[in-house]
């Protein structure tokens, strides 16, 4: 079995944000980048399905010149060879022409099955591999916390979240996108001799003209949404704030949690 | 291209998701703005009652498909049926709300119809025509997006962000959805489980010392615990707190986990995300201690605190014990 991850390279969750000077992103001078959180787990289940039923995993990054240590990183886990597309015409996408440079990257490594994350940790569109599936034509399934196999390989059963902690146990065809999400797995770390080896391992980098797609279809050119601003939401306006001196602060919390809201 | 904001009501065993009238509401709020008609679209097996509840609120028009194979909701099966319809009419706006089963299916939609996707929008903003914003940056930063373009623009609503209130009153007719598509399911359902045994039920409990991912790991849950101990309060936690095994699985709060209303909720270290808000925002006193001062767990807070949780915890937890002690 042929696997194709999608890993994304977004901001660290801890790192401190600061608007860009152009009120349009955040600034990335200094920012640390690390993969997506959902696409560690999505990295780790391909993993475990090739040790399992033979086969191998192919990363696929979309992504500045930065994002190659994503893929790096993929092949110090254990993927066996790693595609970016880091090519200038891809940046800026939304959901639709980012899926639509992933598709063509993964018709590229014939890859029988794709998992990808549930959601970005940056634009947080939570859709790029349902439409991937859809630019590929496959059935697909998001939320998932769990995937079986079937013998043959023609099917797998996963398990789907539900709202309410609840959920659901679906069977669906191979090919197909599944879309995992955080805590379907342990994530392995890499091993030194993983990340030895993983120097020696295929990097291609590819553009539009090598998977054949129109530079108008992808990155900001070939997508609908535009991003106008980005700003602090207007938050702790209804929030008391105290800071200082923790023993301090923590009396006078303590006072208030007893005498004004009456909690305590 | 008509003026037409269509609605896709979302219901499971018989009763439309809350979530439905808040797409509603949206789709009244872009009326209100652009113009356009609103109308509900609702598809699957026995609706009529649906139907009916669906055409008292302020709609055009309730336009529904009834068929064997939309008994359950499956991606090809719902994108099948709308997208027919949809090319066939070019709706303006498809609105749908942001849930499990509308993002799993929605996006796909947008793309089988050529549409812009707009997902998880919390407000409309006028920038020379209709703009949206919605969180970025798990809801650290908020975005204001446009659509470039002609054509169908499909977006989802956040929970909570508009009021199912606002649905409106009126007497809609009920038509069959015109042009409606064939369904093409694509998968078998197996069976429905409970995703925790919930061994620990959160949701009467009256005081919760919740943990995040700024605890910072398992070694380090020594200060949640000592001030829950003080408290006499339950443990809950983040979801990521539980996907990296410091806490087990019945103890996640939000919109995959519990949904708790305590008195005094102290999170610790948790940013608050919208699917961490939705589990606890009942609660009567939330306490947010965080060392960001943008996190947007203080929105919801009436008291927070900024600083490490490794020194405001244990300071809090001598306080509790000590006021405890003088009675
Ligand atoms: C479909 C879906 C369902 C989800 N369901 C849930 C759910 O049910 N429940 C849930 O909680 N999440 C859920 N999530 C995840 C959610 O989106 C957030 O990723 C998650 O809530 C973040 O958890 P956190 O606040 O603990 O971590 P982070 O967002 O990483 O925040 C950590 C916070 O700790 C602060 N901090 C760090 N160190 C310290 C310190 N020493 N002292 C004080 N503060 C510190 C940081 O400033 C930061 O604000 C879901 C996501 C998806 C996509
Ligand atoms: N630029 C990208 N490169 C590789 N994979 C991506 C990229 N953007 C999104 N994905 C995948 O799509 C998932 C959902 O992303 P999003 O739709 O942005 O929330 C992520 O978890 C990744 O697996």
């Amino acid at each position: 079995m042929r696997i194709a991850v999608c890993i994304k390279q977004v901001p660290d969750t801890e790192a401190r944000l600061r608007v860009a000077k152009d009120g349009r992103w955040v600034d990335e001078e200094d920012l640390p980048f690390v993969i997506n959180e959902s696409d560690n787990y999505a990295l780790e289940e391909a993993l475990k399905i090739t040790e399992e039923h033979g086969g191998e995993v192919v990363a696929i990054c979309l992504g500045p010149g930065r994002a190659q240590e994503a893929l790096r990183k993929a092949l110090a886990l254990g993927v066996a060879s790693a595609v970016h597309l880091a090519d200038d015409a891809f940046t800026g996408g939304d959901a639709v022409a980012t899926a639509r440079a992933l598709a063509a990257a993964v018709r590229h490594t014939e890859a029988d099955l794709v998992i990808t994350g549930s959601q970005s940790d940056d634009v947080g569109y939570g859709s790029t591999g349902s439409i991937l599936a859809g630019h590929l034509g496959w059935p697909h399934a998001w939320l998932v916390m769990g995937v079986e196999i079937e013998d043959g390989a023609g099917s797998a059963v996963v398990v789907r979240e539900m709202e309410a902690g609840m959920n659901e146990r679906l069977r669906i065809a191979l090919p197909a996108v599944i879309e995992v999400q955080a805590g379907i797995n342990h994530p392995r770390y890499a091993s030194l001799r993983g990340i030895m080896k993983a120097k020696r391992k295929p990097l291609e980098s590819l553009g539009p003209a090598d998977l054949e797609l129109d530079p108008s279809t992808v990155g900001a050119a070939g997508s609908r949404l535009e991003i106008l601003e980005v700003a602090f939401p207007s938050s702790g306006e209804s929030a008391e704030i105290l800071e200082g001196e923790a023993t301090e602060v923590a009396k006078s919390l303590v006072e208030k949690l007893r005498n004004e809201a009456r909690v305590l | 291209m008509s003026n037409e904001i269509w609605v896709l009501l979302q219901h499971r065993d018989g009763a439309l998701h809350r979530g439905s009238r808040e797409a509603i509401a949206a789709a009244r709020a872009i009326a209100g703005r652009n113009g356009g008609e609103v109308v509900a679209v609702l598809i699957g097996k026995g609706i009529a009652d649906l139907a009916t509840t669906a055409a008292t609120y302020d709609v055009a028009r309730v336009c529904t498909v009834e068929h064997d194979a939309l008994a359950d909701y499956t991606p090809g099966g719902y994108v099948g049926v709308l997208s027919a319809a949809i090319l066939a009419a070019a709706p303006a706006f498809v609105v749908a709300p942001h849930t499990y089963q509308s993002v799993e299916y929605v996006p796909r939609l947008a793309q089988a119809v050529d549409a812009a996707l707009v997902p998880e929008v919390v407000a409309f903003e006028d920038r020379d025509g209709l703009a949206y914003r919605r969180p970025i940056m798990g809801g650290k930063l908020q975005a204001v997006v446009r659509t470039r373009g002609e054509g169908t623009v499909v977006l989802t609503v956040q929970s909570g962000a508009f009021s199912a209130d606002d649905a409106g009153s009126g007497s809609a007719e009920v038509v069959a959805l015109a042009d409606a598509g064939e369904p093409a399911v694509d998968r078998e359902i197996v069976g429905v489980e409970q995703a925790a045994e919930d061994t620990v039920d959160l949701s009467s409990a009256d005081v919760i010392v919740a943990a995040g991912r700024g605890v910072g790991g398992e070694d380090k849950m020594g200060p949640i615990t000592a001030l829950a101990a003080a408290l006499g309060a339950d443990i809950g936690a983040s979801r990521p707190v539980i996907d990296s095994g410091w806490l087990p699985r019945d103890r996640q709060i939000g919109s995959s986990g519990q949904t708790v209303a305590p008195k005094l909720y102290i999170a610790a270290g948790i940013s608050g995300a919208i699917q961490h808000l939705v589990g606890m925002k009942g609660a009567t006193c939330v306490v947010a201690i965080n060392k960001d001062r943008n996190a947007p767990i203080f929105s919801v807070a009436r008291y927070g605190v900024i600083g490490d949780l490794h020194e405001v915890l244990p300071a809090l937890t001598t306080a509790i014990e000590e006021a405890k002690a003088a009675g």
